[in-house]
């Protein structure tokens, strides 16, 4: 199979690469740019991320960002694991097709119709839109996908170790706790960072179902580019991607001691 | 646990030579089954089964895979519950109890061993979950460990140990407990051959030590016939006999029990007539008549089949005596030579092909059998079973 790098290879490679990531690229050496404007390259600096520190209004959405991110993240998994355990551990009951279609519309549901439902039931039900709504909705659109992660480790899951359990005298509760979740923990955690990570993306629902008070760092950034983009918001940027980048790894991380524990051979 | 096999006290042994309680009409049974049936949908696994076990009894589900021996096992174990009937427990209905408040422990096929705790977590799995005190379960886990020689082993996690010791880890944790019934579904499968033979001596030795019933669920008839006191051959569902090793293999109840334990001729043949203890039959097949001891209900003119087992035949070059009874002659098609017996495919002028085996007990012989020879087959009238059904 391994020929070497053909140039066709290579070209492509390049050009691929390059259309995913010159931009960004872009941005991050613009973000050391010591000139005032965008487009000019004045020489490398680090002025800019000094400068973030004294921008109150965008450490604020940081940190609102941060903490919906971390709520909502930890409730999407735990309800999302627990869809992921009745889907797969209960059988064919009653309206299960339905059930799992219903979690999995989410997924390829158009932000902005999700976005806007939720606007509408938060204005139905007369809640005060601010941090709580869009905690809210950052769970229900991300626990999907932690259902769908935590599922796939569940189906390759042995069942007969929980049989043991309970053979043994385990309650099923103390059977979950003592054997199923700590066999699943990687896919959980690595379900938690995805919803960490989508909540800290977000603009469109965050934008729909946010009030006064509760600007998340997307939403700051966007509204400040529409001002005209400044070299402060590419070191933010610059920060962002590197905490994103930093997750997402952590994420795989776990997600490859996963593959490893499942790949254990269970017969000797 | 091999160390053990050698000291095993002469007592035990005689023991078990006495150990019939299934004959004793005053014993009453550890484990009922009483017309259990389980369905799934439309397909009946379990099909009315009504069976006693004793306790002290190491009792195996035999059967092909399907038949629904695990089905019934899992019903003791609690996995399942039945469609129809009830399933007792020293006394006890079982209906409605949950697994994890059942007096029995299952040693799965899969051994399944907590991947994520060690040796001495596995084994005290169960009795943590009783809330023991801390310094009993190290005792009861230390004496377990001995008990299956891994003594030394308890910091290891399962993916450190082989697949026999993995076998013994899963032993000694569903033996932790004392159960009042050890389940063992397919315990010996993944271990190789001879692992395997040298394993069913030390289960036995292990059974008759701690003496807690054992029920074993198998497909293969020689372990089955190795550990167990008493087997129950099973076929789609329903139990087709249950006897001890002995009686299945020389006293089969019905063609199917005849041909799955052991190797058999089944030869099919009329009755003809029958005397106070002997039937004689005609068989289309067979150039000579045949008689066979039965007490059984049969009349003349009726249709049965006559299982002879092929180390009962004789095979001879010459004539055996003037015998006009079970003599028939044919052609030597194939041999297979197994070392301590060969068996000898043996055509008959109908077409008919007879199994016979013959112990190798010189090392060469004179004049030995071989292929195209023509041959004498014969057998005792009590060396065939009458089969009805």
């Amino acid at each position: 199979m391994r020929k070497g790098l053909g140039p066709f290879t290579i070209t492509a490679l390049v050009a691929g690469f390059a259309f995913l990531y010159l931009p960004i690229l872009l941005l991050i050496v613009y973000s050391f740019n010591d000139s005032r404007l965008v487009t000019v390259w004045g020489g490398f600096s680090t002025r800019w991320y000094g400068s973030l520190w004294q921008n109150q209004a965008l450490l604020d959405a940081a940190w609102v960002t941060l903490r919906v991110a971390f709520v909502s993240a930890t409730l999407a998994t735990i309800l999302g694991t627990m869809a992921a355990v009745a889907l797969t551990r209960l059988g064919r009951f009653r309206s299960r097709t339905l059930f799992a279609g219903m979690l999995y519309a989410p997924l390829v549901m158009p932000e902005v119709i999700t976005g806007l439902s939720l606007l509408l039931l938060f204005v139905a039900i007369d809640l005060n839109r601010g941090y709580w709504t869009v905690m809210l909705a950052h769970t229900s659109f991300t626990m999907c996908f932690v259902a769908v992660v935590v599922q796939s480790r569940l189906i390759g899951f042995d069942r007969s170790l929980e049989e043991a359990a309970q053979d043994l005298g385990a309650t099923p509760l103390r059977t979950f706790f003592s054997v199923t979740l700590p066999l699943i923990a990687p896919a959980v955690a690595a379900g938690w960072m995805l919803a960490f990570t989508l909540s800290l993306d977000d603009l469109v629902i965050a934008s729909f179902t946010t009030g006064p008070g509760a600007t998340t760092l997307p939403m700051r950034i966007y509204s400040q580019v529409r001002l005209g983009v400044t070299p402060e918001i590419n070191a933010v940027c610059t920060l962002f991607i590197g905490f994103v980048t930093l997750i997402v790894m952590a994420s795989s991380l776990a997600m490859k001691r996963q593959m490893i524990v499942a790949e254990q051979p269970v017969r000797g | 646990m091999d160390v053990q096999a050698g000291k095993q006290p002469k007592m035990l042994a005689t023991a078990r030579r006495e150990f019939a309680p299934w004959k004793d009409k005053a014993a009453s049974p550890l484990i009922r089954f009483e017309r259990v049936s389980k369905r799934y949908g439309g397909v009946t696994a379990v099909d009315g089964v009504s069976l006693d076990i004793y306790p002290g009894e190491f009792f195996a589900l035999l059967g092909p895979s399907g038949c629904g021996k695990t089905t019934l096992m899992r019903m003791l174990a609690g996995f399942e519950e039945p469609s129809e009937g009830r399933v007792w427990l020293a006394g006890r209905d079982l209906a409605g109890v949950p697994p994890y408040r059942r007096p029995v422990n299952m040693m799965f096929q899969s051994y399944a061993l907590f991947p994520h705790m060690t040796v001495f977590d596995n084994v005290a799995f169960g009795l943590k979950q009783d809330g023991a005190p801390k310094g009993e379960i190290a005792s009861t886990v230390a004496e377990m460990l001995k008990l299956v020689n891994l003594t030394g082993y308890e910091r290891r996690k399962p993916d450190q140990l082989s697949g026999g010791q993995r076998q013994r880890v899963a032993l000694a944790r569903s033996l932790a407990k004392r159960p009042k019934v050890l389940l063992l579904d397919e315990p010996l499968a993944a271990l190789d051959k001879k692992l395997r033979g040298q394993t069913q001596f030390e289960l036995m030795d292990l059974q008759a030590k701690v003496g807690t019933t054992f029920l074993i669920v198998t497909h293969d008839q020689e372990e089955a016939m190795t550990v167990a006191d008493r087997i129950a051959v099973m076929d789609h569902g329903r139990i087709a006999q249950v006897d001890t090793p002995a009686d299945l293999y020389e006293k089969p109840a019905t063609r199917y029990v005849a041909e799955f334990v052991g190797d058999v001729n089944l030869i099919e043949a009329k009755v003809v007539s029958r005397d106070a203890n002997s039937v004689l039959m005609q068989s289309e097949a067979m150039s000579a008549p045949l008689r066979a001891i039965c007490e059984g209900d049969v009349s003349p003119g009726q249709q049965v089949a006559l299982a002879l087992r092929p180390e009962k035949i004789r095979v001879t070059l010459r004539k055996p005596g003037e015998a006009l009874e079970n003599c028939v002659r044919g052609t030597v098609s194939d041999i297979a030579y197994l070392g301590d017996l060969s068996i000898y495919h043996v055509r008959l002028e109908s077409g008919l092909i007879l199994k016979a085996a013959r112990p190798n007990i010189t090392r060469f012989t004179e004049q030995p059998i071989t292929w195209e020879d023509k041959v004498y087959l014969s057998w005792a009238p009590e060396a065939g079973v009458v089969l009805v059904k």
